[in-house]
């Protein structure tokens, strides 16, 4: 047996990897890839809630969005360590994610217009991220998994604060009641198509090496299954007449979503990917004195 | 520069290995520590060890069988069912 086969069968039995391990370069790409995609992520996701920071309903709001901003950042700090340690430095990360060569989850890529937004994102945006990072705490590589359990903490505080503002909202008044439906209409297109195309498991080399434990699919009917009912209690509409639990097949049926869509969007021509990434890069250029002064003081 | 993260849940619990983190000079250790591992009083204390610090030492070989250092070293049952048949008090 090829030390190759005999690795992939040592990750599919439940064997573990870390940092100084020996490992397969194809294995070391892949996790560089779908790590750094990850952190891109939480680093990128923390701006269309930022935009709401100083339009915060109550001071309560406001400072229970900067702590959920300051958990992303951080969980985006925790997720680069794991990279570099892999042999891609953060700055490389960094570079690849500003000049357009590295990508970011499909939500983050739209505008928030309402306050209603901030509310979906938090509850139903956030949940759908759990339900793929909770499928990565038995992952392969052992020190992202161990960074995603800390991670997973701290997002089951993110669902609360998003169902708070959601019922603050429900239990409101007409209008802020539709602001909330409007927020779910807008948002169950890039939530669909949040976990991926039904690729067969087989052919994902991320899911072969054990590096995410479920298929894309599962993923998504896990989220279905969490979610549908906890929307519809509300009295919210799910904008797809299509969707229902099947008996009969054991899983949700729903509308095809638009696959299209989410790779435009992804490959960075989403309505909000031009100005997500030019603040980005503007913030980092205005912060590189600080860089600069904090190494050189150092040195 | 980078510094392994170790946390202590509560008082007496034992300092387990958290992450890591990296910063300039021992200073912004500590800060970003704070913020990164214990904003949420979830770390009662944190120790802060660079990298190039730590020793590993993971070779545990067992050459010799040493299996009398180990619980399962020592199978009693069937010892014990022949004393308590010779000093008969075996359950039937």
């Amino acid at each position: 047996m090829t030390s190759e086969a005999q690795f992939l069968e040592h990750v599919q039995s439940g064997g573990v990897v870390e940092a100084g391990d020996p490992m397969p370069d194809e294995y070391r790409a892949l996790l560089v890839k779908f790590i750094a995609m990850h952190g891109n992520s939480e680093l990128m996701g923390v701006l269309p809630e930022r935009d709401w920071i100083l339009r915060a309903p109550t001071l309560q709001r406001k400072l229970a969005l900067t702590a959920k901003v300051q958990d992303e950042v951080g969980h985006a700090q925790l997720i680069y360590r794991v990279c570099e340690d892999l042999g891609a430095p953060r700055e490389e990360l960094l570079d690849d994610l500003l000049e357009g060569r590295a990508k970011f989850h499909n939500v983050f890529h739209y505008p928030t217009r309402t306050w209603g937004d901030v509310g979906v994102i938090a509850w139903l945006i956030d949940a759908a991220a759990i339900v793929s990072q909770k499928a990565l705490l038995k992952c392969s590589y052992a020190p992202y998994a161990r960074i995603m359990k800390k991670i997973c903490w701290e997002e089951s505080f993110h669902i609360l604060h998003g169902r708070d503002v959601i019922l603050a909202m429900m239990n409101g008044t007409d209008e802020q009641r539709e602001l909330v439906q409007e927020a779910v209409i807008r948002w169950w297109g890039p939530i669909m198509q949040f976990h991926g195309t039904r690729m067969p498991p087989e052919k994902d080399l991320v899911l072969q090496y054990r590096i995410k434990t479920k298929d894309n699919e599962s993923l998504r009917q896990e989220f279905l299954d969490g979610y549908v009912p906890q929307i519809r209690e509300l009295g919210l509409e799910v904008p797809d007449p299509a969707l229902r639990y099947d008996e009969g097949e054991g899983r949700w049926l729903y509308t095809e979503p638009d696959w299209d869509e989410l790779r435009q969007v992804v490959s960075g021509h989403g309505p909000a990917s031009a100005d997500r990434l030019d603040l980005r890069r503007r913030m980092r250029d205005a912060n590189a004195w600080v860089r600069r002064a904090v190494l050189a003081d150092a040195a | 520069m980078i510094w392994e993260v170790f946390r202590q849940e509560r008082e007496g619990a034992a300092f387990a290995h958290a992450g890591s983190l990296e910063a300039a000079d021992e200073a912004f250790a500590r800060a970003y520590a704070h913020e990164l591992y214990g904003r949420r009083n979830e770390s009662r204390a944190l120790w802060l060890v660079p990298r190039g610090e730590v020793c590993t030492v993971d070779e545990f070989v067992d050459e010799f069988e040493r299996n009398y250092r180990r619980v399962d070293g020592y199978s009693l049952k069937t010892r014990l069912r022949e004393a308590r048949e010779r000093a008969g008090t075996q359950p039937e």
